[in-house]
């Protein structure tokens, strides 16, 4: 749509969207602050950032998850990568139809059957060949990589498929192999969105409870799982503590990919690459 | 493409991802259907072998209870009707409260769309779960919400919004709302203004124009972003488990509890493979849009 008259309900349309939007995430941070529970106290105190920083549990579990969510994304960002980029370049091959249907699997599938369903592969893989003992980080690792392949995937597909192809084409008119083509042409090319759906897929791991639920051992619970578990008891103003040190932390790093993306280091860096010099 | 058989580049391109795909989304699918049909025992993991040998004879153990239960005792019936109910809300929800937001994003000024969107997305990238616990101190019923509805006179005592089903709805609605909105606003940008433009020019008035020209082009989006929403809100587990009440079974909640609790293997594979076949069907229609699933990352 092009610039048009923005009529005043599309103004009270915005304030209000973006009130429901963030009004929870100002009620975290506010009462972080606070001194006792929500709703009660309004004096400045840094209390439930020290308990925090005294409870070794959600130290231990946040720990686990962030080398979880560095691991499993840094599997499904290149096969997330290949995916897209195969789905976008090759129209036809055998199979075409099913790979997209298993991509699609876990962006719409609740993640109660995903969680389970992993859990009864390795059940039954364990039954079979007794690989697998016991739920732990590897099969995390894993599962969460699976979630994640899917979502890079679909980002990459979309950078690619729209874009024309000549580039790829002078490449190979000037000689370079087919993988000197996909790994200094067509990869650079995706890369604004491989690092989007790395982070995406970073941030789906590092937030998932139910998946992991179904795979993680007491000994390999993962920071969602301790807050879960928590939450299930009733209110902990420590949670308010941790989620204002979540907020924090992706709006930093949502930040600072948006602001690199602005500054162009991204399309600077590739400029410098081959792909010019063949072009 | 100049040559019309693949290289091994282009090969191993597909074949890398399309291998891991087979082997840890459509075996763990089969190993669910397998387990569906085994005989419930006392063992880790608690089934008994599909097959065993005794004195020479081979004896094959299958057992259909977990469908028979599924389609006959009532308590499954209740909850995937709780749960289709809730998930059917919830995309109203979300669609009435989504499009607007959309539409006005898609109207804005172009130097200020893309803030808007970011703005739209980035409390998606914050833990949902702290999102649900931020609404529960919202909604409890010494929370702001109760002190505000008291301070107007809407209400002369506080109501018990917390562990009911509008604290769930609420909550998924809230939760949910990115999955729409972004979809949504894929294709209300594209939506070519001088169409609404020649329309009122033409002298139709703004309720109309809505009705004939904005909602029939925007039907790509609504019916892409109420599946996104839908589908997977038909098996959440964790809003209704944290704010809602347990007297409202949902689907989600029961394969959790036979599975955790109960340990009946092949009843919850029997419920997941029943809710897999009920919710895939409306899904896989969409499978030949990948990039559109682009627009919600």
């Amino acid at each position: 749509m092009n610039d048009v008259q923005q009529r005043p309900w599309q103004t009270v349309a915005l304030i209000l969207g973006f009130a429901f939007l963030y009004t929870p995430i100002v009620w975290i941070i506010y009462f972080s602050f606070s001194g006792d529970l929500p709703g009660s106290g309004s004096h400045f105190s840094l209390h439930w950032y020290r308990a925090l920083l005294a409870n070794s549990e959600l130290g231990a579990a946040a720990y686990r998850s962030l080398v979880l969510a560095l691991l499993s994304s840094a599997i499904a960002a290149p096969l997330g990568t290949l995916a897209g980029i195969g789905l976008a370049q090759l129209e036809h091959f055998p199979g075409r139809s099913i790979m997209i249907a298993l991509l699609a699997i876990p962006i719409f599938a609740p993640e109660i059957l995903l969680g389970f369903s992993f859990l009864m592969l390795f059940a039954s893989a364990e039954a079979v060949t007794g690989w697998s003992q016991g739920k732990g980080m590897l099969t995390l690792v894993i599962a969460h990589a699976t979630l994640g392949a899917p979502i890079v995937a679909s980002v990459v597909f979309a950078r690619v498929s729209g874009r024309d192809r000549s580039l790829e084409d002078a490449a190979r008119d000037l000689g370079a192999r087919p993988l000197r083509v996909l790994a200094t042409v067509t990869v650079p090319l995706a890369a604004p969105g491989i690092l989007s759906g790395w982070l995406l897929a970073m941030t789906l791991s590092f937030d998932d409870v139910v998946t992991s639920s179904f795979l993680a051992g007491p000994e390999t619970a993962t920071l969602p799982m301790a807050i879960f578990s928590g939450l299930r008891v009733g209110l902990d103003p420590q949670i308010n503590a941790v989620g204002t040190l979540m907020v924090v932390g992706v709006t930093a790093i949502v930040g600072i990919s948006f602001a690199a993306m602005r500054l162009g280091l991204l399309t600077s860096w590739h400029r410098k690459g081959p792909a010019d010099g063949a072009g | 493409m100049k040559k019309s058989s693949l290289t091994l580049v282009e090969r191993l391109t597909i074949a890398i991802p399309f291998a891991w795909l087979l082997t840890f989304l459509a075996l763990p699918l089969i190993s669910v259907a397998a387990l569906s049909i085994h005989v419930v025992a006392d063992s880790i993991p608690p089934v008994a072998p599909l097959f065993s040998a005794n004195q020479g004879h081979l004896a094959l153990h299958v057992s259909m209870r977990g469908f028979q239960m599924v389609f006959e005792d009532p308590l499954y019936f209740v909850a995937f009707r709780n749960a289709l109910v809730n998930a059917a809300l919830t995309t109203a929800g979300c669609i009435l409260i989504g499009f607007p937001i959309a539409f006005a994003i898609a109207r804005s000024p172009a130097r200020r769309r893309n803030l808007y969107v970011l703005l739209a997305i980035l409390p998606f990238w914050t833990s949902f779960l702290l999102r649900a616990y931020a609404w529960m101190g919202l909604i409890r019923d010494s929370g702001p919400i109760n002190a505000l509805l008291l301070f107007l006179g809407i209400i002369s005592k506080p109501v018990a919004i917390l562990y009911s089903p509008t604290a769930v709805l609420l909550v998924m609605i809230y939760s949910y709302l990115p999955f729409f909105v972004l979809p949504m606003y894929a294709v209300l940008e594209k939506l070519p203004a001088d169409l609404l433009a020649a329309a009122s020019d033409l002298g139709a008035r703004p309720a109309y124009v809505f009705r004939t020209v904005t909602v029939p082009l925007s039907m790509p989006g609504i019916v892409s972003g109420a599946i996104l929403v839908f589908v997977p809100a038909v098996g959440e587990y964790v809003i209704p488990e944290l704010v809602g009440s347990s007297s409202t079974m949902m689907i989600g909640g029961i394969l959790w509890e036979e599975f955790f609790q109960n340990r009946d293997w092949p009843l919850a594979a029997a419920i997941a493979l029943v809710t897999f076949g009920l919710l895939m069907l409306p899904a896989l229609l969409l499978r030949r849009r990948l990039g559109q699933l682009a627009a919600v990352s």
